[in-house]
């Protein structure tokens, strides 16, 4: 399956536009005002719920890679990582800016107090260095350490699964499904192993 | 998959197990395609609201608050109301299936005649009134509604409440075939509220058969919905089928779902926080940062005498 390196080029550029078109499509909306009644929690739950998941998919890659065989999606795994991570900077710049008004110590206060906030905070905090160190540059500098570090996507996964969990006021069956996906993918990186 | 025991030993995480079950059986009732959905379901146009003729408009003062209404078109789209779903979008969308008419509330507990009363003969002999309030959710988001309905209070007296009727609790209608989002156990069906009865008995308290001059949309809680404005809104229940005048604290719905994050009281607070967000402040619909929330949703001057003496963080 896509053998040359023209369609493996092509198919990856598609999956970045895929990747981006949540995107344009909050763009749109905002600009066309077709958000809803309240258009910031649309843009708070879109934004947090593509960052989920984007990371889902970006640990799906290497399974994907290992029992499909499916050496061409390798590359994937670094675009949808670096997409997961910039949905979570718009998640955490909207409740910044909109929600806190850029009040950094009121940041403070919620970081602190709220759990749900700590977990998702903590998310995008270990979220960061991943994807400063995403180049190639970073990855030969590194060398072995660079696997090491890169293992917490799992842990940012893991943060953002509960984070989304401890807000939900009745229904957990969409959280649920986030956390079910995230064990199954799990489940898959032990089977790799043993 | 129901747990009863549950209900005698409310801790958080017991209740946190209880969710998962209940969403793990409707996540495999969903995969086994045993829940229907839309399909083959005779998807017949919402009933357009109706006007309402002789309306007293809202006198000057807390009935006419002079904050900017909210548009009708957000004050329908954006609803809590999970007997039509869980999202804002749900209820708009899904409570065509509502039949508020004919209706009828069953009247019970300590009242000199309980039974069922059909509603024109509840509400007839009322003047219909306007009244402009603000609509604070727990959820943090806010809105400006101008209701029409009747004071609570009048009604109650009617009834003729004997002198043990202390609390009034109300209920939800619970039909699945006319309120889909039930066929799931999201809540313990039927929703329940209530209120103690001096604040029942408070002139802000209305019940609701409209707003913005029209009659009540589906998924605003027609045809008959409880408003106390200095209340997060899920206190003001909708689509009301049973009164029910009694002695003790009646067991209101959210409050049993989460008795630490819901209390009986449910007054808007801002020095009170949901344990597990803040608040303080509030985002106005139409607004795009927050502002402050008032102490009893800016109604304190006509209704904190009701809690004179009592510790509010306790009371919640």
């Amino acid at each position: 399956m896509l053998e040359t390196p023209r369609a493996r080029r092509i198919a990856h550029l598609a999956l970045i536009a895929l990747g981006l078109a949540p995107l344009a499509s909050l763009a749109l909306g905002a600009a066309r005002g077709t958000l809803g009644a309240n258009p910031v929690e649309t843009i708070t739950h879109a934004t947090g719920q593509w960052a989920l998941r984007l990371l889902l998919a970006t640990l799906a890659v290497t399974p994907l890679r290992r029992f499909a065989g499916w050496s061409f999606v390798a590359p994937w795994r670094r675009s949808l990582g670096l997409l997961a991570f910039g949905y979570a900077t718009l998640h955490f710049a909207t409740f910044l800016a909109l929600d806190l008004g850029f009040d950094l110590s009121a940041l403070g206060e919620e970081v602190a107090e709220r759990p749900y906030v700590t977990l998702g905070f903590t998310a995008l905090l270990l979220l960061t260095p991943l994807a400063v160190t995403s180049t190639r540059a970073w990855q030969r500098r590194l060398g072995r350490r660079w696997l090491t570090l890169h293992r917490l996507v799992y842990a940012a996964a893991a943060l953002a699964v509960l984070h989304f969990v401890w807000l939900v006021k009745a229904d957990l069956a969409e959280p649920l499904a986030y956390a079910a996906v995230l064990a199954a993918l799990l489940a898959a990186r032990r089977a790799r192993r043993s | 998959m129901r747990i009863r025991e549950s209900e005698v030993t409310p801790e958080a995480l017991f209740l946190r197990r209880r969710e998962f079950l209940r969403a793990a059986a409707a996540a495999s009732l969903v995969a086994a395609g045993c829940l229907p959905g839309d399909e083959g379901e005779a998807s017949t146009e919402a009933p357009k609201p109706e006007a309402l003729a002789n309306v007293k408009p809202a006198p000057a003062g807390p009935f006419r608050a002079m904050d900017e209404p909210t548009p009708f078109e957000k004050a329908s789209a954006y609803n809590n109301f999970y007997e039509f779903g869980t999202d804002k979008e749900d209820p708009e969308a899904n409570a065509h299936t509502l039949r508020p008419k004919p209706w009828s509330v069953a009247i019970e507990g300590e009242v000199a005649k309980p039974g069922s009363v059909p509603l024109e003969t509840l509400l007839a002999g009322f003047p219909l009134e306007e009244r402009i309030y603000r609509l604070r959710c727990v959820e943090a988001w806010s809105m400006v509604i101008p209701w029409v309905g009747v004071p609570l209070g009048a009604l109650l007296a009617r009834l003729e409440p004997t002198s043990r009727a202390k609390y009034v609790a109300f209920e939800t209608l619970v039909d699945p075939e006319q309120m889909p989002g039930q066929r799931r156990q999201i809540l313990r069906w039927p929703y329940r509220e209530g209120l103690r009865m001096d604040e029942a008995m408070h002139p802000l308290a209305i019940l609701a058969v409209g707003m913005y001059g029209r009659t009540l949309p589906n998924q605003n809680g027609a045809p008959l919905r409880l408003v106390v404005p200095w209340k997060y809104g899920f206190k003001s229940i909708k689509s009301i089928v049973k009164i029910r005048l009694q002695e003790t604290e009646p067991q209101t719905t959210w409050s049993q779902e989460g008795p630490s994050e819901y209390g009986f009281y449910a007054n808007v607070n801002p020095e009170v926080d949901h344990p597990r967000w803040s608040q303080a402040r509030e985002r106005r619909i139409g607004e795009l940062t927050k502002r402050p929330t008032l102490f009893l949703n800016g109604y304190a001057d006509e209704v904190a005498p009701l809690y004179r003496g009592m510790d509010l963080r306790r009371y919640f």
